[in-house]
């Protein structure tokens, strides 16, 4: 069970007839990046909004330190927000935004201005207690918004894409930032993003959404490698996702070439979909592999090269260093550790799975 | 160049219009029937008739502002809110009276609360002590709210909605009851609207004349009344254009008070 600090229960939220939420069940422990992934849609704003007090599900329990807080209004809850587009106060200055939680609390005014130089040094913006927020760049106003949020001294911090709005640079330099500062401030950080680079980045564990259903919670690493649908596979990285056959423990049937594999007890004959990604794809000389094909496109990425291989009819994915030319013939070959086998999803949107964090 | 060229129409037409004839009210304004520079049209304000019409000008438009402002300001935040209020419907209907002429809106006031009146009327029938504000300065505070209540929802209402909900969603959670959002963050957001509605319900009461005409029964003098009276009884266009210079102080005075507050934003009409 471990140290369960929130937790929701079979959460249902419906908009307009329309099931956003369908039975969620989720708890999250104490001091611990988690984050909330999936495609645009698929609720995590609703869900973090559930958890921060600004919607109240149709049914369910939202439960903190042990007590429904399911109708507690936000202000009366033990965590704090960061919005998407920042919602600082543009008619304060950067110092009245920090302390405008802590005066509400009736804070003394010395422990107030502590509060502000300690948060403004967190989040590398010391000195800026005079501007307005209007005056600052995107990112300095999300580390304002951050700071606003973490005086507080909140159990949990909700952040929902926080990044999303700045550069590629500024997002990748702001996810070492945000991950000392969960580092340095001990609390819990749930974090919802639909990147899941960011996601690998960042987290301890993710959940991975869509369509209202939780798909998979592991670490970065479970999910990168052991995804449980399709659909994980699929969005985590990329992956070549073929339809294939079990044919019996340990070998696997791709458009009619046998790979050996390491994966047990789907049964005999089963259908199944089979995982491969693209730097797992080995490419050797032709005849020397499991099977043949042509390379079609060619794309140089910086680290590696990204190339295209048909074979059997099928487009194979492959990232390597090494550059085969457009039109060369070459082999493929899977090590068996590398093919992953997941069960076909029963339908659209599969069940929701549970497991623990 | 080609910016610059096409602005020239609007300036010949703010010349013509604008510019001329305010040279034209501040050379009456200060010279005598002989064409002599003078100061004593200005003064006229002081003269104990005028004076008393400046007054009652000021404060009956302070009172009207006032009032219109204290029912603007909730249903603005009511309407911002609600579903109703988004889809424009109730604001509509609010609006609905400005596309009637206003001389008919207050006439129909007048109808309303004259003395056998129809509310008077009502009144009687039910026993009551009969309704008698026709003729008085309630009245007039009654046309002027109901006139131009609709300038003073608009501008409040147009900023209040533009606020972002996740401003207001901040505030309460970073602790704020429902109450302390409204007046430290809603409130100090919807300033521009507010300062804009109070400058469009202000000016036009401080100088209407028909509002009290119709209303006043010509017995009550606002500092309009007796401009009109001036220019159109033939008085004197000296001590009219005078007069209004002096109003026209007080107006300024108005602006400059409420540009200091205005960022721009609130001005919608
Ligand atoms: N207030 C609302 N009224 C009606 N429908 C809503 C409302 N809020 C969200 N929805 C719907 O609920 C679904 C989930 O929305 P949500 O904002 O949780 O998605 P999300 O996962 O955060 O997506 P994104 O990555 O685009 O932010 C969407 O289909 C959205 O249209
Ligand atoms: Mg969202």
């Amino acid at each position: 069970m471990g140290n369960r600090l929130i937790e929701l229960q079979n959460i249902t939220k419906i908009y307009d007839g329309h099931k956003v939420l369908d039975d969620l069940n989720l708890y999250f422990n104490e001091n611990k990046f988690l984050t909330l992934l999936g495609p645009s849609g698929c609720g995590k704003t609703t869900t973090l909004r559930i958890l921060g007090g600004f919607e109240t599900p149709d049914e369910g329990r939202v439960i903190f330190g042990g007590e429904d807080i399911t109708s507690l209004p936000p202000n009366k809850r033990q965590l704090n927000t960061v919005f998407q587009k920042y919602a600082l106060f543009t008619h304060m200055n950067i110092a009245e935004n920090i302390a405008f939680g802590l005066k509400i609390s009736g804070k003394s005014k010395a422990y107030i201005d502590d509060k502000i130089k300690y948060a403004l040094k967190l989040v590398n913006l010391e000195g800026y207690e005079k501007r307005m927020p209007d005056s600052l760049s995107g990112g300095q106003q999300q580390r304002i918004a951050i700071a606003r949020a973490i005086v507080n001294e909140p159990k949990i911090l909700l952040l929902d894409e926080p990044l999303g709005a700045l550069d590629l640079k500024l997002r990748q330099e702001m996810q070492y930032e945000l991950i000392r500062m969960k580092n340095e401030l001990g609390i819990t950080f749930i974090y919802v993003t639909h990147d899941q680079e960011e996601a690998l980045t960042m987290s301890d564990t993710i959940v991975v959404m869509n369509q209202g259903y939780i798909q998979q919670i592991g670490t970065p690493e479970d999910i990168y490698n052991e995804p449980t649908n399709a659909f994980v596979a699929d969005f985590i990285g990329d992956s070549n996702i073929f339809p294939g056959t079990m044919l019996e423990d340990k070998v696997v049937d791709i458009f009619g070439i046998i790979f050996p594999c390491v994966d047990t007890g789907f049964g005999r004959n089963r259908p199944v979909d089979v995982v491969i990604r693209p730097e797992d794809v080995e490419l050797g000389e032709p005849g020397c592999g499991t099977l043949d094909g042509v390379v079609s496109h060619l794309i140089f990425k910086g680290v590696h090269y990204e190339m295209e291989v048909t074979a059997c009819g099928q487009e194979w994915l492959v990232q390597s260093t090494k550059m085969h030319p457009v039109g060369q013939k070459v082999s493929i070959r899977v090590d068996p550790f590398n093919i992953q086998i997941m069960n076909k999803p029963e339908s659209e949107d599969e069940e929701a799975v549970v497991l623990d964090v | 160049m080609y910016r610059k060229s096409l602005s020239y129409p609007y300036l010949l037409w703010a010349a013509a219009f604008i510019i001329i004839p305010l040279l034209f009210i501040v050379y009456y304004g200060l010279t005598d029937r002989t064409g002599a520079f003078t100061l004593e049209n200005l003064a006229a304000i002081a003269t104990a008739e005028h004076s008393k019409a400046l007054f009652l000008s000021l404060g009956l438009s302070f009172l009207s502002t006032a009032i219109c402002l204290l029912l603007a300001y909730p249903l603005a935040l009511i309407l911002s809110g609600s579903r109703l209020g988004r889809s424009g419907f109730v604001i509509f209907l609010f609006i609905l009276p400005m596309w009637m002429n206003f001389l008919l809106r207050t006439l129909a006031w007048v109808v309303l609360l004259d003395t056998n009146g129809v509310l008077d009327s009502l009144f009687k029938l039910m026993g009551l002590p009969r309704f008698k504000i026709i003729n008085t300065p309630a009245a007039i505070v009654f046309g002027m709210v109901y006139d131009f209540l609709p300038f003073m929802i608009l501008p409040i209402y147009n900023v209040i909605s533009k606020i972002d909900k996740n401003v207001v969603n901040a505030a309460r959670d970073l602790g704020a009851s429902s109450f302390q959002t409204l007046y430290k963050i809603i409130f100090p957001l919807s300033l521009p609207g507010v300062i804009s509605g109070i400058t469009m319900v202000f000016i036009p009461s401080l100088t209407t004349f028909v509002i009290s005409t119709l209303l006043g029964g010509g017995k009550i003098l606002l500092i309009g009344n007796v401009i009109e009276q001036e220019f159109m009884k033939g008085t004197s266009w000296h001590v009219g254009s005078g007069l209004s210079l002096v109003l026209m102080l007080f107006i300024i005075g108005s602006m400059v008070l409420s540009s200091k507050y205005d960022n721009g934003e609130g001005n919608v009409l």
